[in-house]
């Protein structure tokens, strides 16, 4: 979909659904394929409108994804034009300007939206959480399209976002005890194993815990446990 | 019994409203039927499912999470043991995805040979679809033995072509990793030609057969606005009656150049996504025909593309081919970064798995079994 | 008794055996797997059942589903942590004389998914393996041939002796710990009677030192229970 299109959609979702506030993210690769940001308030009525308008039948949710966005330290370097004490008098120069800032944290599901009966598509929509801590709801779109059912609970089982409205919102792959949500960045998952026939770099870091002095060898029967 | 107090019992008793009580069983992970590590959780009333609840994640392998510490070129072996049945579609649709993030273009001979092998593969797996089928209602040995004896022939093809019989790793962003070897095509024509034969022998043997028609019809009936709304793909929509396939809906790759019908269902149910499966292969046929005839000289991948220290501008892309068992999407988020961001799979078989219990509903246990049969799913691909 | 007697004899029309060559040659020709598969490998276990490569030759095509009527696992696979408990339950439930084959590089050591946080670094962490196959997936000629590996090793168990088979021994456990789904992993992580990780020098060692495994005497109990 073009930018401008998709402008015309934003247009159209903003008449039809009131108050709905819609950002254009812009991807900048090859692929052009630009999405819409919705608010969470308006997330469940722009679904809706998406797959019953006359012209746009979006009947089809192909892909649900989660995705983790913790906060990070951005640094941009900018040449900037600045007037400098030269030795004959005040130069124009160009001065690498240093900006720093952090990007917030959020987790992100994203949504790929095609029309079977049109043969449309890809419109892509995205939803974000307020955070990556207690404010990770974001509405379910079980009731507009049922393949989010399984996808939603697999987003919620590895990234903990809580789809409000999930009528069966349960781990998916992982077992029932289990308290983390592993896709996130940070999960540290169990050190379980102990030897790397090439250690290097991180792995020799892993192993170097297990045997934190280099042991003389225990003095035992030698046994092949094969 | 300490040793077995975390397991939930394979069977329990639950009261009813009425007075009589429901029977819970545990159907899986380890069952013969449930092709692979899959669970299913089935509540009944005499004989006849009133809930089905499956249970995933027996094969979750991380696939996702180990795909970001990798670079892109060292996923391509992992996509391989996605659809374990299907390893050459699924390098195309990693492949079509990393291009159409990067902006690679695909030599000519390159598309022709993509074609060629997925339309083997998709062979392949209908025809040992429908044995595991057949398998499922009893017919034990003989169907997926016929299937498994035509498998082998082209799995000699994929081994000639890539060095390796089930996990191919072949294809390549822009293009594939070799060229076929001299005298390939003329064999892979061999056995082409000789398919139809096997497709005649097989159908003698197993459409008009009434244990089978008593069997599948009517059973596990999937309706038209539920499929679509489901998010089903493949065959299995198809047989719904919904015409949505992607080597015609977008044209992906060069299939807009070959003449193939897409079969189209009536019922829904598993007799007629049985059918779909057979002929399918046929219309696969046709395009291999097509395809190892006109296919050009040339250069088998883009020279340009890099191997070696592979970034891909920031950005994100949405690649999707028709795979055997459905839509099989890739989704890549990079972020400038030799590893992608976020690599996602869209896997065709969970998401068909969505309706088993509507699927089910009413029914016997028996016709679960084949209901699932005719989903046609492969767990390295439900539970990544 | 004397080979060469025995050839002799043989060459006359009277074959002389002893009971435990009997025994053993009875047990190894008609091993029965447990129809069990995990992954990718079960498609190759299943092609050499399938008529090309033909497992039925060895007496091993009788694949029964089960563990009360299988001699043979083969644990053809990954192993996830979700599936390691009852991979383990079913190997209890297996009747002795029991035998593990551990097939493909997942079942081995996590393998290409070793990295991952849902699966488990080789099935030998909670039961113990006889045969252990190569490769990702390994071809059906190379099951082919960890199953007649397996064949000569019955072929070698002692009946009676210090060092007779382990199904002879009642000492020797047949059953073991069962895992538990814990909040971050499996609980125990592993079984120390049956495996215990390689003691590995890292850093400071020039000269390799030998190999030596901890002492992984089964000299605990069975487990508590079974299935």
């Amino acid at each position: 979909m073009t930018l401008e299109a998709l402008a015309a959609l934003k247009l159209e979702i903003e008449k039809n659904v009131p108050g709905a506030i819609v950002e254009i993210i812009t991807n900048p690769s090859v692929s052009a394929q630009h999405s819409l940001l919705i608010d969470n308030a308006h997330g469940l009525a722009v679904a809706m409108f998406l797959r019953d308008a006359p012209e746009l039948k979006l009947d089809y949710c192909s892909n649900v994804t989660g995705i983790d966005w913790p906060s990070r330290e951005m640094t941009e370097k900018t040449k900037v034009k600045k007037m400098v004490e030269g030795p004959d008098g005040p130069v124009e120069k160009l001065v690498d300007e240093v900006r720093k800032w952090t990007t917030p944290a959020y987790l992100e599901v994203v949504y790929h939206l095609y029309s079977m009966t049109l043969g449309t598509g890809p419109v892509i929509l995205r939803l974000r959480t307020g955070d990556r801590g207690e404010n990770v709801q974001v509405p379910s779109f079980y009731s507009v399209w049922r393949s989010c059912d399984l996808q939603e609970r697999e987003v919620y089982d590895l990234y903990g976002v809580i789809f409000e409205g999930h009528p069966d919102l349960r781990r998916l792959l992982m077992w029932d005890e289990f308290t983390d949500w592993p896709m996130r960045r940070d999960y540290v998952d169990p050190d379980d194993y102990e030897y790397e026939p090439t250690a290097h770099d991180e792995v020799l870091t892993r192993a170097k815990a297990h045997y934190p002095a280099a042991a003389p060898a225990e003095s035992g029967p030698a046994e092949d446990n094969a | 019994m300490s040793a077995t107090a975390t397991l939930p019992p394979a069977a329990m008793l639950l009261d009813s409203e009425e007075g009589s009580q429901y029977l819970e069983i545990s159907m899986g992970p380890h069952h013969p039927s449930t092709h692979g590590v899959f669970r299913m959780n089935v509540v009944l009333d005499g004989e006849t499912v009133i809930k089905l609840k499956p249970v995933f994640g027996y094969l979750h392998r991380n696939h996702e999470k180990i795909a970001e510490n990798e670079t892109y070129l060292g996923s391509m072996p992992y996509t391989d043991r996605l659809d374990y049945f299907c390893s050459l579609t699924n390098n195309w649709g990693y492949a079509l995805a990393v291009e159409k993030l990067a902006g690679i273009e695909v030599p000519e001979r390159a598309e022709y040979i993509r074609v060629i092998t997925a339309e083997l593969t998709r062979l392949q797996n209908h025809a040992s679809l429908v044995g595991f089928l057949m398998q499922d209602m009893g017919a034990s040995g003989t169907p997926l033995m016929y299937a498994f004896r035509e498998r082998e022939k082209i799995l000699d093809l994929f081994e000639a072509l890539t060095g390796a019989r089930m996990m191919c790793n072949y294809m390549r962003f822009g293009g594939c990793r070799c060229d076929l070897p001299a005298g390939w095509l003329d064999w892979a024509k061999k056995v082409v030609a000789s398919f139809p034969k096997f497709l005649d022998e097989f159908e003698t043997l197993l459409v008009g057969n009434e244990i089978i028609m008593a069997r599948t019809q009517g059973v596990g009936v999937l309706s038209r606005e539920l499929a679509i709304s489901a998010g089903i793909t493949g065959p299995m929509l198809r047989a719904s009656g919904v015409n949505y396939d992607l080597r015609k809906v977008d044209k992906y790759g060069i299939y807009d150049r070959f003449s193939f019908r897409v079969p189209l269902g009536d019922h829904g149910d598993v007799y007629d996504r049985y059918m779909m499966r057979l002929l399918e292969m046929r219309e696969s046929l046709k395009i291999l025909e097509q395809a190892m005839k006109d296919i050009p000289e040339g250069p088998f991948t883009d020279p340009k593309t890099k191997v070696r220290n592979f970034r891909p501008k920031p950005g994100e892309a949405y690649g999707r081919i028709e795979a055997p068992k459905g839509e099989l999407g890739y989704y890549l988020i990079s972020d400038g970064s030799p590893n992608p961001y976020r690599y996602r799979v869209r896997p065709p078989s969970l998401i068909n798995l969505t309706v088993l219990e509507d699927m089910c509903l009413g029914r016997n246990v028996a016709d679960v079994v084949i209901t699932l049969g005719s989903v046609d799913i492969v767990l390295g691909e439900v539970d990544r | 008794m004397d080979q060469a007697l025995k050839h002799e004899l043989r060459s006359q029309g009277v074959i002389a055996t002893t009971l435990e060559e009997l025994y053993n040659w009875g047990r190894r020709s008609s091993i029965w797997p447990l129809n069990f598969g995990l992954a990718c490998c079960a498609i190759e276990m299943i092609a050499t059942t399938m008529a090309r490569y033909d497992l039925a030759r060895f007496g091993a095509e009788v694949f029964r589903p089960s563990p009360r009527q299988a001699d043979l696992m083969i644990v053809a696979g990954t192993i996830t942590k979700k599936m390691a408990p009852q991979v383990v339950r079913l190997y209890n439930q297996m009747p002795e004389p029991k035998y593990v084959i551990s097939m493909g590089a997942c079942a081995i050591s996590g393998g290409p998914f070793k990295q991952g946080y849902n699966v488990l670094k080789g099935i030998d962490r909670y039961i113990p393996v006889d045969i252990y196959i190569p490769g990702c997936p390994p071809r059906p000629e190379a099951l082919l041939e960890g199953f007649m590996a397996l064949q000569r090793k019955i072929d070698e168990q002692a009946l009676t002796g210090a060092g007779r088979a382990r199904h002879l021994n009642a000492d020797l456990p047949s059953e073991f710990v069962v895992p538990k789904f814990g909040e971050h992993d499996l609980e125990p992580p592993m079984n120390p009677t049956v495996w215990n990780p390689p003691l590995v020098q890292i850093g400071a060692a020039p000269k390799p030192a030998p190999a030596v495994h901890a002492a992984a005497k089964p000299a605990v109990p069975p487990a508590t229970g079974g299935a």
